[in-house]
């Protein structure tokens, strides 16, 4: 079976006044429909842009390399140039939950309309359906007084409420591939929860697959399949919700998990992963993650390893030095 | 002197919501009679159902939202400053020594200013330092507490990541040395490893300058370890205090215990044990009588239900406060 989403060797740059930054390292990532893939990953280390290179909404500063592909149906979305083939991927097939909803809302458009607007873009509906649609999934996100937050600009609304209307606005269109960057960060545990729930029936009722993005690795480990650990714009990891959570290879994800404040023990003090984070503009040959590494070999500190996956176990894989660090 | 920095006096905020130009003016009371008291020098953390109010009190506490009913007033060193009665002089004064961090940074940040110029302005504006190199050199290091790399200080926000951004807004609030500090929902960008960076820093800062805070933040196991004292609000209320090793180990009122339930746990088998909250959210326009969570609670008592409950804070141990009602429920 074809997956519905393949992303092979992407490599994402920018040009900038200091020079060129690499944002993305090489990425390679699947997903199939009905699934939810969950990345984590350090602030900085290419989430959003990842997500962003799916629907090409980078900015002017960006080059892909030339033998990245991004295939969504067969077609290499990141070739995509016409207004028509563009909209198929923003909006159409593919949708996005942005990171910071104030971004995705005009500040001087009424919400209820700018969601009827993006759901007759994609879908044939007439206004009065549209609206209905819109009003339901506000609903469904836990927004009591649907109709009157319809009427009201994001900047009326709460924090978690622009970032439930978002979701909704998201969803209305069904979209094969939904991209959630930092979806329910706004919202408390109990709203939280029956978000994920909605969005749960959704994809399985529309067999929709999602890239979930977060940092919240409680919010992983009860909505995804696979997960990647991505560090300085490369995978470091990836594999089943379950193995990387209990059975985590590489020295950054068991960090990212050492870091997790315990709630079951209020005396441990908060331990971050040490060390500094690589300028961009100097990154580590060999492993990125060699400088704050604790324990790496050798060839690791003298940068001579190659990045590279490698699998361990059925469906998990790591980098390759890794296996037997630690 | 007083031990407080902050009391709030039975403070309301209210917003109007109209349909249209020919429609009646209805009210949403954002926040609805709220009394608390922050020590110098604490931790203080709110949480709560989204849309309960939280950032429409930390902003009103700032000044930036108008305040309706009652007072807000913080207790300075030499003076105390009485919001509803504040001077644009004396804001002026304020806002040197209390600072918000937004909880979204994308719209807080001037998108045509680079990120030094947005760290630099409130030393700047606030005249804190005698030349360009003194003020480079406090941006420079600030940025670099907040772990932003001190080669992007020439680029405009939008080139950062989500995390970046939130802490570009971090040490904007720092950099001038404030005393008080309401920070919206500030590390939820940020992963675990940051993000105990940044909370590590903010209680040194606590610790070295007897810095205060008012934390508002949707993750629970973030505030039970930074928190002293923490406050639960939901719809327009406080329903619950009490200092945070209490509140977390003795919950009292339903909507607290729910909350805490809910946490997600990290093992995906450990499929969750949480309270599930039936029944109606209820509007914020027409919010029900007596006590607000009524329509969701797992086990009102028939008072309850018929909204005959007076909603109103009980001392039931030393510090814990908990609407009436819930002291002998659930
Ligand atoms: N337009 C741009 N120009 C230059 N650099 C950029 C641009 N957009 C993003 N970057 C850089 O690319 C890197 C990856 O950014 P990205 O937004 O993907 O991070 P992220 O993993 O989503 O982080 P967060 O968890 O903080 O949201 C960051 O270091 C960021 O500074
Ligand atoms: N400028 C405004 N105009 C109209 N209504 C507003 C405005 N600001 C806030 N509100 C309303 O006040 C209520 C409380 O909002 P507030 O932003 O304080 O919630 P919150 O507790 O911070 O929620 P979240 O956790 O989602 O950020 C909401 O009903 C919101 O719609
Ligand atoms: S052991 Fe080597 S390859 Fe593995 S993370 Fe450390 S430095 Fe990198
Ligand atoms: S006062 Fe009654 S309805 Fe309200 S939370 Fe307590 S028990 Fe439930
Ligand atoms: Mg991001
Ligand atoms: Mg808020």
């Amino acid at each position: 079976m074809n997956h519905l989403l393949e992303i092979n060797n992407l490599d994402v740059k920018f040009d900038t006044d200091e020079g060129r930054i690499t944002a993305i390292d090489n990425v390679s990532l699947t997903l199939d429909q009905g699934k939810v893939l969950g990345i984590v990953g350090e602030s900085g280390s290419g989430k959003s842009v990842t997500a962003k290179s799916i629907m090409q909404l980078n900015p002017g500063n960006t080059i892909y390399n030339d033998d990245a592909k991004i295939i969504i149906d067969d077609e290499n979305v990141l070739k995509f140039t016409s207004k028509n083939d563009l909209k198929k991927i923003r909006g159409g097939k593919v949708s996005m939950i942005f990171q910071e909803p104030m971004a995705s809302f005009a500040p001087a458009i009424k919400i209820g309309h700018q969601m009827v607007e993006q759901l007759m873009l994609h879908k044939p509906l007439d206004k009065k359906k549209a609206k209905h649609i819109s009003i339901d999934m506000l609903n469904r996100v836990g927004i009591a007084d649907a109709e009157k937050r319809f009427n009201q600009y994001a900047f009326e609304l709460s924090g978690g409420m622009r970032q439930r209307a978002m979701i909704a606005m998201a969803l209305s269109t069904m979209p094969k591939l939904l991209l959630a960057d930092e979806p329910t960060t706004a919202l408390d545990v109990t709203i939280q929860a029956q978000v994920i729930n909605l969005m749960k029936d959704i994809i399985k009722e529309f067999n929709m697959g999602v890239i979930f993005i977060t940092h919240d690795l409680g919010v992983i480990a009860q909505v995804a399949d696979d997960v990647a650990v991505m560090y300085l714009g490369s995978v470091v990891e990836r594999g089943p919700v379950n193995e990387i959570l209990k059975n985590p290879k590489h020295p950054y994800t068991r960090g990212l998990l050492n870091a997790l404040p315990d709630i079951n023990n209020l005396d441990a003090p908060l331990k971050p992963i040490p060390g500094n984070i690589p300028s961009p503009l100097d990154r580590p040959t060999g492993c990125v993650f060699r400088t704050r590494c604790p324990d790496p070999t050798h060839e690791c500190k003298e940068g001579s390893i190659e990045m590279g996956l490698v699998e361990v176990s059925p469906g998990h894989w790591v980098d390759q030095c890794c296996i037997n660090c630690g | 002197m007083s031990e407080n920095i902050l009391s709030v006096n039975n403070l309301s905020v209210s917003f109007d919501y109209q349909e249209n130009f020919l429609s009646k003016k209805q009210k949403i009371k954002a926040v609805n009679n709220i009394n608390i008291k922050i020590k110098k020098g604490s931790f203080f953390g709110l949480v709560g159902e989204s849309g309960s109010g939280k950032t429409t009190l930390g902003r009103a506490i700032l000044g930036a939202n108008k305040i309706s009913e009652g007072n807000v007033i913080f207790h300075d060193d030499e003076r105390d400053f009485d919001l509803t009665s504040i001077t644009s002089k004396e804001m002026k004064e304020y806002r040197k020594k209390a600072q918000l961090i937004f909880q979204d940074p994308y719209a807080a940040l001037s998108p045509r200013m680079t990120v030094r110029d947005i760290i630099a302005e409130p030393l700047e504006v606030m005249k804190i330092t005698k030349s360009r190199e003194e003020t480079d050199e406090k941006v420079r290091e600030i940025a670099s507490k907040c772990r932003l790399n001190l080669e992007h200080l020439r680029r405009f926000p939008h080139a950062f990541s989500g995390g970046q951004r939130q802490r570009i807004s971090i040490a904007r609030a720092l950099v001038s040395n404030p005393k008080f500090i309401v920070a919206d929902e500030s590390v939820a960008a940020l992963d675990v490893s940051i993000q105990a960076d940044i909370l590590n820093l903010l209680k040194k800062l606590q610790e070295e300058l007897n810095l205060t805070y008012l934390f508002i933040s949707h993750d629970l196991s973030v505030v039970a370890h930074v928190c002293d004292i923490v406050a639960v609000m939901y719809l327009g209320h406080i329903v619950e205090m009490a200092p945070s090793r209490e509140l977390f180990s003795n919950p009292r009122h339903s909507y607290t215990k729910a909350l805490l339930s809910s946490i997600p746990s990290i093992d995906p088998e450990n499929k969750s044990k949480a309270i599930e909250l039936k029944g109606e959210i209820p509007s914020a326009m027409n919010p029900p009588s007596g006590c607000v969570f009524r329509t969701r609670c797992p086990n009102p008592t028939h008072d309850c239900k018929e909204g005959h409950i007076e909603m109103g804070l009980i001392e039931v141990s030393p510090n814990h406060w908990v609407d009436q009602c819930c002291v002998n429920c659930g």
